[in-house]
């Protein structure tokens, strides 16, 4: 086997130091070795998004990210999200209000890209086409994308805060 | 769907990144990893060291003179997506990155890993071969350059030797009343191309094109020029009576296929895209004057 | 706050699974660990078809990290019988093929497991994986149904006498004398794939054996927990006390989670040989070939009707490619054969199915469940009439159309409950002429007629379909409120993001008046209910609804008879406010659960009021009375590339009718998410294999899921047609989504192509294949 490698990384605000194979993703790293499971295996081969997290600052497909090249970045995962226990993020808020969710495996993944979104498009008004091609490298398999591209409206576009009905 | 073992090497220097495929066995280079971790996660590659080039700041970057671009190979592709510089002289690339991947892709796939995988189905290569980008590779033996022609041989097969690294991928800026366009036909979107063509074109005050850069991709094993259409439209000033020719042109082209996309439907949609990109690329030349 | 909760039925309450889903708090099957867990991984068949000659896992176990490699050999000891006991009752059927837990003689599909690798962590168990030494002797494929079942061919498996492994059938109303009668007939061969589930989570099972009490817990990403168990209590010999299957979090199931698979018995057997929890996540490279799916099917039909366009029979024949066993049963394809009688007068209909098993993963159903092929070919053939007779898409099914004052509507089919189909309520004519209104349908052929001006073809289709739901025979829900006045649910339903929790939640809060919040729902354990089903067929708003109704109305009559001797009141005088038993008018008089429960918990000594048993608590093992049908009418708009063969959707429209709603959001989820697994059928999705079986997609680089830039907004607008047939008025809603989209986008397609003619018979439909059509009708190619 190998030689392990030392690593130290940022996930969340807090400061980790492992020692680990180099053949372990960076998502099932923070998975099983840091118990951050809100992140979600797929399909391990970087199409369905699941896994999506941000590294300093980047949506990445995690599955596709070596724990080690993570060394010394800053990562957020979905658990670093919401300001406290109580309160949700205003996407988190968006896509209840939006029926946004069903199975809710995806949406984890959807989250993270919804907030690098948020501040790649600060202050822009996103068109139906713009969303819908931002949103394009997640997949759900539930929702048929309506209530989560209505989310997005309400964050990025022109919709009010109010559900379909 | 979890990796074989290997070693992992994490140069912070080309030299020390050129030291390590020197002298480790069955070594290989890790870019992006957008397309190497797939095929890692899917046990399809069986390699006893890894040598990440992502920490190695001297291949990050993108630099200009008056007439070149220099896109070091670790640039991801979202930086060049983000750069002034290729906004501003290099629109055909701008084109081309809107349709490559996803944002999360972009975000680590890099430049010179998309060259030197030479996926059919991928976008830069078919810039880099209608631009006549040069590479600029790094050995123990110094530097050399390369043009992408040359340097895209084969089916995923590129022209570095075991002991050799991409460093930088150089461009000519584009001119003045020049024009630019990118299309491909996917299923969607943000997926890779089946067919794809690069377009460039140059006019004069007439409209008359003096110049025509074509690049054709999912066709064949590497992007494809067409010299042959690229000569025959110097000269013309309106497309309209060029489609017969642009059509038989294309037919003339040998093509790969399978059950889903035969040859005879890449060669359809192959005719279809060309005369768009042209027309669109075209109107734009003409439009900027 | 009373005012808040008094019509929660109907409201459109947002999720109370949402919240610790979207900060991550959800507890995925591969989110659950437990000390000393170990890690499974299993070796598969890459042949289709052969004879194992060679099986040497001496190797694997040496190598690192690994605990322990077992075979069938290693297995069936503890075993009661060979194969798994997954056989379901089912007419036609020639010959049951239950699966085994591992393969160990002849391997019948690529993905078939056949060793399975026990190791601290799955990487080293995949390690151990290549080090094993198997060798398999090809035998001879099948891998098409209508080539399978001619003489000549090779035999799927050595172990069936032949490949026919179900033929059954409708035959009603005397076709065969309608067609020799009739003025015109149609003949048409379609040839439909589906393809998989696709959840975006993939199956997984965590054993944990607790050696102190003999017993097993089983966390199971599965449908159908109750029946889950019920196969390990027989496989294994063990009591239904001793085995407790639990579902966690479920991210999707959409059919192929509600069947048993041969690593929800191995991995808990495993888990009890080595007295270790044991752990098994599919992977998704895994699930393309170990997770049942949908196969081909091919219809060779003939459909008779007269100059008015009314159809006066179909017959032919449905051929199914239904993979290597049988572990759901053969109900698909009749599914498919039912719902191809839609909402239209069919009077007679003859019809030979035939299910032919081939060196393919076993079929079982996905979402629609055969049903969208089955609508998919009498829409097609509706379509082939009014271009025969030249009359519009919209009158041909007009004049077909059940009216409303003919439902209750019976059609002499026999189910396999043994019941005859009945359609029980619905007004399809107004459903079409609303779909049609809210989409403009009208107008759309001068918008068409703009657009060909400009070069562009669009095409707008229609789609009329029904949906039986609601598949009994019961589900069990129970409500107990104890002397800490919490409200404790336990149903046997099961959730997959269906919102389940929140339903059942919603219809108890309605009856007792109170905040959903405070209700705690458990679904999918069989230690919450000693039976119960699960979710599959669209069935639990209908079942697990109304089992909750009733059990929340029995609480509340209890409650209420408690009450009325406590407070020296008669219980007409009582009221229900903000979970409290009040009296009428006078609403400082009450009494709330608590206080109810408290008191039915009885104190030593004293009488329990109003002579009642013990306990505030009422369980329902709602029976249903047959199937109730869900109808819907879509249109889609299309634009088709004639140069390409690529096809966009502009627009989609559904009107719904499912009876009353419990959740109008969830049920516009549902119905959303149901159109666009319609639209990856339709488009996008194809399971493809070569000749020799091997799947040629077995990544989604190559098997397509729609992503949200590829669908359009769904416009949804409700019919309201409550059903008889229970308490709540309510239909099921899972599927329909699904079983009218093929139809309506092959109609808008065909429509789109007018100018070339083309008919198009298979799905789904690729670039390729509309060129080739195209092409054939013009010689200015492109």
């Amino acid at each position: 086997m190998s030689e392990s490698i030392k690593i130290r990384l940022s996930v969340n605000g807090i400061i980790y130091e492992r020692t680990i194979e180099p053949r372990i993703h960076l998502a099932d790293f923070i998975r099983k070795e840091l118990g951050l499971t809100g992140t979600h295996l797929g399909c391990e081969h970087g199409v369905c998004g699941a896994c999506t997290l941000l590294v300093n600052g980047k949506s990445v497909r995690s599955c596709l990210m070596l724990a080690v090249q993570a060394d010394a970045c800053e990562v957020k995962t979905i658990e670093g999200v919401a300001t406290n226990s109580d309160d949700l993020h205003p996407i988190q808020d968006a896509l209840m209000k939006h029926h946004g969710l069903q199975c809710g495996f995806c949406t984890p993944g959807l989250v993270m890209t919804m907030l690098e979104m948020q501040k790649d498009y600060q202050g822009q008004i996103l068109g139906d086409d713009e969303i819908r091609r931002a949103l394009s490298g997640n997949l759900c398999r539930c929702t048929g994308y309506e209530g989560i591209v209505n989310a997005a409206r309400q964050i990025f576009g022109t919709k009010s805060e109010t559900t379909n009905i | 769907m979890k990796a074989p073992d290997f070693s992992y090497h994490a140069p912070q220097s080309c030299e020390q990144a050129l030291d390590l495929l020197s002298r480790l066995d069955n070594a290989r280079l890790l870019a992006g990893g957008q397309s190497l971790m797939p095929m890692l996660n899917f046990r399809l590659l069986n390699y006893d060291h890894f040598i990440d080039l992502g920490r190695i700041s001297d291949l990050q970057g993108i630099d200009e003179t008056p007439t070149h671009i220099l896109i070091k190979a670790m640039t991801s592709q979202r930086q060049v997506e983000s750069s002034d510089i290729i906004h501003r002289s290099c629109p055909l690339m701008i084109k081309a990155l809107h349709h490559v991947g996803h944002q999360q892709t972009r975000n680590r796939g890099t430049i010179g890993g998309s060259l030197c995988h030479l996926d059919p189905g991928a976008e830069l290569p078919v810039v880099a071969a209608a631009l006549e980008a040069e590479l600029i590779i790094l050995s123990p033996r110094g530097t050399k350059r390369i043009a992408f022609a040359d340097f895209a041989q084969g089916y995923l097969t590129n022209a570095l030797e075991a002991d050799e690294l991409l460093y930088a991928i150089e461009i000519k800026k584009s001119l003045e009343h020049s024009g630019s366009a990118f299309l491909e036909f996917n299923r969607r979107p943000a997926d890779f191309a089946i067919v794809s063509i690069a377009v460039e074109i140059i006019v004069d005050e007439t409209h008359k094109i003096i110049n025509c850069a074509l690049a054709l991709g999912g066709v064949q094993h590497v992007p494809l020029r067409l010299h042959g259409l690229e000569q025959k439209l110097i000269e013309y000033t309106s497309l309209e009576d060029m489609s017969k020719f642009i059509n038989s042109y294309v037919q003339t082209i040998e093509m790969n296929g399978d059950d889903l996309y035969p040859p005879e439907f890449r060669c359809e949609v192959a005719q279809t895209i060309v005369r768009r990109g042209l027309s669109q690329a075209y109107d734009e030349a003409r439009g900027g004057q | 706050m009373g005012e808040h909760f008094e019509h929660l039925i109907g409201e459109s309450v947002l999720r109370l699974e949402d919240r610790p889903l979207l900060r991550g708090q959800g507890q995925f099957i591969d989110d659950l660990n437990v000390p000393h867990m170990l890690e499974a991984a299993f070796l598969r068949s890459t042949l289709a078809h052969g004879r194992i000659t060679k099986l040497d896992v001496t190797v694997a176990r040496q190598a690192p990290h690994v605990h322990a490699v077992f075979t069938y050999h290693d297995l069936r000891p503890f075993l009661t019988s060979d194969r798994i006991p997954l056989a379901l009752p089912a007419a036609g059927i020639q010959f049951d093929v239950d699966p085994f837990v591992l393969a160990y003689d002849e391997v019948c599909y690529v993905g078939e497991p056949i060793a399975i690798v026990i190791a601290s962590h799955r990487r080293y168990a995949e390690d151990a994986l290549q080090l094993i030494d198997l060798e398999i002797e090809p035998l001879d494929v099948v891998v098409d149904p209508v080539l399978g079942l001619q003489p000549n061919s090779p035999r799927t498996r050595l172990d069936t006498p032949h490949n026919l492994v179900a033929r059954t059938g409708i035959d009603y109303g005397n076709a065969d004398a309608c067609f020799t009668s009739a003025p015109h007939i149609i003949s048409q061969r379609f040839r439909l794939a589906k393809g998989g589930g696709h959840s975006m989570e993939p199956r997984g099972v965590l054993a944990v054996p607790n050696s102190l009490e003999n017993t097993l817990t089983v966390w199971d990403s599965t449908q159908m927990p109750h029946r889950a168990r019920a196969i390990l209590v027989e496989s294994l010999g063990m009591s239904e006390k001793s085995i407790r299957v639990v579902t966690p979090d479920v991210g999707g199931g959409f059919g192929p989670k509600a069947v048993f698979h041969p690593e929800e018995l191995a991995v808990p057997l495993v888990s009890l040989i080595l007295k270790q929890p044991v752990k098994w996540v599919e992977d998704r490279f895994e699930s393309f070939t170990a997770t049942v799916l949908e196969h081909e099917q091919e219809w060779d039909m003939q459909i008779a009707f007269d100059n008015d366009g009314k159809m006066q029979a179909i017959k032919g024949r449905l051929c199914y490619d239904h993979g290597a066993s049988t572990p759901y049963g053969i109900a698909l394809p009749f599914n498919a054969a039912t719902n191809l009688i839609g909402p239209y007068v069919l009077p007679a209909y003859k019809l030979q199915i035939d299910l032919c098993l081939t060196n393919k993963t076993p079929a079982a159903p996905t979402r629609g469940a055969g049903r969208p092929q089955g609508t998919f070919v009498m829409e097609r053939l509706l379509d082939r009439i009014a271009a025969y007779l030249q009359l519009s898409r919209e009158e041909v099914r007009r004049r077909n159309l059940i009216q409303p004052e003919q439902l209750p509507f019976a059609i002499p089919v026999r189910q396999r409950d043994g019941s005859t189909m009945s359609y029980d309520s619905g007004n399809y004519p107004a459903c079409q002429a609303r779909v049609m209104d809210i989409a403009h349908w009208d107008e759309f052929k001068t918008r068409q007629k703009a657009a060909l001006e400009q070069g562009r073809y669009i095409g707008i289709g229609l789609c009329n379909y029904v949906e039986a739901t609601g598949r009994g025979p019961f589900e069990s829900v129970s409500i107990s409120i104890g002397p800490s006045g919490k409200i404790s649910v336990g149903a046997g339903a099961t959730a997959q993001g269906q919102g389940v929790k929140t339903m059942v939640a919603q219809i108890i809060a309605d009856t007792f008046q109170m905040n959903p919040e405070f209700i705690d729902v458990v679904v999918g354990d069989t230690a919450a209910t000693p039976s119960g089903l699960g979710a599959y067929a669209s069935r639990q708003a209908v079942t697990a609804g109304n089992a909750a109704l009733e059990a929340a109305q029995r609480v509340i009559i209890k409650a209420k008879i408690a009450a009325a001797a406590l407070l020296e009141v008669s219980v007409d005088d009582l009221c229900v406010r903000d979970g409290k038993i009040c009296v009428a008018g006078i609403e400082q008089r009450n009494l709330s659960l608590k206080e109810i429960a408290k008191a039915l918990a009885g104190t030593p000594g004293f009488a329990i009021p109003g002579h009642l048993t013990p306990g505030l608590a009422a369980t329902s093992d709602f029976m249903t009375q047959g199937l109730t049908y869900t109808n819907g009418a879509h249109i889609a708009e299309v634009e088709v590339d004639i140069h390409t063969g690529a096809v966009n959707v502009l627009r989609y429209y559904v009107v719904h009718d499912c009876g009353n709603m419990i959740n109008p959001m969830m049920v516009e989820g549902q119905v959303r998410g149901g159109v666009v697994h319609g639209i990856g059928m339709t488009l996008f999705e194809w399971m493809r294999y070569d000749a020799q079986g091997q799947p040629l997609t077995s990544t989604y680089a190559d098997y397509l899921l729609p992503t949200a830039d590829v669908c359009p907004d769904i416009i949804i607008d409700h019919m309201i047609s409550p059903t008889p047939l229970n308490p709540l008025g309510v239909k099921g809603a899972a599927e329909s989504g699904t079983i009218g989209v093929p139809a309506a986008l092959v109609s808008a397609i065909e429509n789109a192509l007018e100018p070339f003619d083309v008919t198009l018979t298979q799905l789904p439909i690729t670039p390729n294949y509309l060129r080739s059509l195209i092409r054939q009708k013009t010689d200015m190619l492109i």
